[in-house]
């Protein structure tokens, strides 16, 4: 059978993830020292697994409503109120499977066939793929490394035609460790109000952040809330992402339409991760601190690990990631990491994987012990020692 | 007092003056000082080795004894305590809420050893009214580090 003439041609057409070959090549590598995962390496706080394992015992084994059970929306609001001062209604809030099919949701409930919607890059990979899917047309800002890779005014505007729909807003940032403060937020929202734009902001790491601030959200800005979908979830904040739990918060209308499309794909949320979130939503904020000091320090140690190196490294001050500058190499990212995997096996992501304004990094995760980052820092140090001497 | 500081400590003992520097965004003198100071103080007690001694064919025996003392007038229960943890068999002692008023907790090579030290010198101490000894049969964590099962990381199949 020909399949090609089968297979959806938009889903074929997609570009097949960069860095599917890195992981290929490192799978069959022994002793490969990985700084590649994007997933914390704690284990879910085990009051929060109980909780998981105690809905089982007492027979929760059944759907939940489509939107998420009430008493974990209730908590979702509360701790919106408590750690991030906003302000949302319970049924402001559906419970997903996990940040990505928030993501989804959010694209697919707000984008029209050839609705433009801005994607600034690096980042994560997956916003280009599903607005695609949807039938709308992804519009890719370059970020900078020289703004940090804040995303702004002028970069916003510049972009913004008559068929730009929303923005996707991923601060903290997967893979640059970039966030955006109020007073960066405070400059685009004047641009996102007077364009009419709705935005999508990915707030999945608002826990992992380090500067003198906590995360701001955008729809904490006057006039942005009735225009935000904040997308966040369990997984970095409670090491949960195998329990596959995240969720929404917009405005009512945008909710219920995204809980009925969530309703036709999903039915509802996993029940036993739900019973834990709501744990993990009372009893975690200590787990979180916890893990953002742990976090903290590796991340001091990598960032000032690579700059002794001379592969020069902004400070990222959100999310588990260090985006360092290959560039001194005179190597793209793709071959610094390809040589430095065969090696040294030590892996890393090519910055290029997030975008093409991510050629010249590399994306480091500091989600690994101070030992292994360490050795991996060591070899990394011996790699470009070696091809400095090489010239 | 550093707690940032303390509570990498606590994780590992073994981290460098300079990697601690960087972990902590100050100056390796600091860190030197501080750790100084904190031991002088006495808010550092002292660094240790978690050893999984049963893995080494050496015998390794350790139990937790439950005592029960009489206490004196005005030292309470202190005397009897301090008496107790000048044996290098002790490994620790703590005063206890409860049934019982002392935990001893007692190493040795063989159960025969530790129990001879309990029979020999605990019991017959002045004041002690009564003992039980439990053996430690496996020790599955220990000073929050885990004793058993292979250390292994299960991810990578997402990098994104
Ligand atoms: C920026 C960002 N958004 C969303 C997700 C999706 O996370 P999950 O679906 O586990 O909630 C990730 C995971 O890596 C991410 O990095």
């Amino acid at each position: 059978m020909d399949y090609s003439k089968k297979l959806n041609s938009k889903a074929a057409a997609l570009k097949p993830s960069g860095i599917r070959k890195f992981f290929d090549i490192s799978e069959q590598m022994d002793n490969v020292i990985s700084l590649g995962v994007g997933e914390p390496d704690f284990q879910t706080p085990w009051h929060i697994r109980r909780a998981g394992i105690e809905s089982l015992e007492g027979g929760k084994t059944r759907y939940t409503a489509n939107r998420g059970m009430e008493p974990l929306r209730k908590e979702i609001v509360k701790y919106m109120k408590r750690r991030f001062n906003l302000t949302y209604d319970p049924n402001e809030v559906v419970v997903t499977v996990g940040g990505s099919e928030a993501i989804d949701l959010a694209v697919r409930a707000l984008v029209e066939p050839g609705d433009e919607v801005l994607i600034p890059q690096p980042s994560f990979v997956c916003y280009e793929p599903i607005v695609t899917l949807a039938g709308g047309v992804p519009v890719t800002i370059e970020l900078k490394s020289y703004n940090n890779f804040v995303l702004t005014p002028e970069q916003l505007e510049s972009k913004i035609t008559s068929k730009t729909k929303a923005l996707v807003l991923p601060y903290p940032s997967n893979p640059t460790g970039g966030i955006m403060l109020r007073q960066d937020l405070e400059k685009i929202a004047p641009i996102i109000k007077k364009h009419d734009l709705m935005v999508i902001s990915d707030e999945i790491y608002a826990e992992l952040t380090f500067g003198e601030d906590r995360h701001v959200s955008i729809a904490e800005i006057p006039d942005m809330w009735e225009r935000t979908v904040i997308v966040s979830g369990f997984s970095k904040t409670y090491s949960m992402t195998g329990w596959r739990l995240g969720y929404a918060l917009a405005p009512e209308p945008i909710i219920s339409l995204m809980t009925k499309i969530h309703q036709f794909a999903i039915m509802s949320a996993p029940t036993t991760s739900q019973y834990a979130a709501i744990d993990a939503l009372k009893n975690g904020d200590n787990d979180i601190k916890k893990m953002r000091n742990e976090y903290n320090a590796r991340r001091r140690l990598v960032v000032n690990g690579f700059n002794e190196i001379g592969l020069t490294c902004f400070e990222p001050l959100g999310a588990f990631y260090a985006f360092p500058s290959i560039k001194s190499t005179g190597l793209t990212s793709e071959e610094f990491c390809e040589k430095l995997l065969y090696s040294k096996k030590v892996a890393m992501v090519p910055g290029n994987a997030f975008g093409d304004s991510g050629e010249g990094f590399v994306r480091v995760s500091y989600c690994y012990s101070v030992e292994h980052l360490k050795e991996a820092l060591r070899r990394t140090a011996e790699f470009v020692k070696e091809l400095k001497d090489g010239e | 007092m550093n707690r940032e500081l303390l509570e990498l400590l606590e994780k590992n003992a073994r981290y460098t003056t300079a990697d601690l520097a960087t972990m902590l965004g100050i100056s390796a003198d600091e860190v030197r000082a501080e750790i100084a100071k904190m031991q002088k103080e006495g808010l550092i007690r002292g660094f240790k080795t978690i050893i999984d001694w049963e893995r080494l064919d050496s015998a390794y025996v350790s139990a937790l004894i439950e005592l029960k003392i009489t206490p004196l007038p005005d030292l309470g229960f202190e005397d009897a305590a301090k008496k107790i943890m000048q044996y290098d068999e002790v490994e620790s002692v703590y005063l206890m809420s409860g049934s019982y008023d002392l935990t001893v907790i007692v190493k040795g090579k063989t159960f025969q050893e530790v129990a001879m030290f309990v029979g020999k010198v605990l019991a017959p101490m002045n004041g002690v009214i009564s003992t039980s000894t439990h053996f430690v049969l496996r020790r599955y964590k220990e000073m929050d580090v885990i004793m058993c099962g292979e250390k292994g990381d299960d991810r990578g199949s997402f990098w994104l």
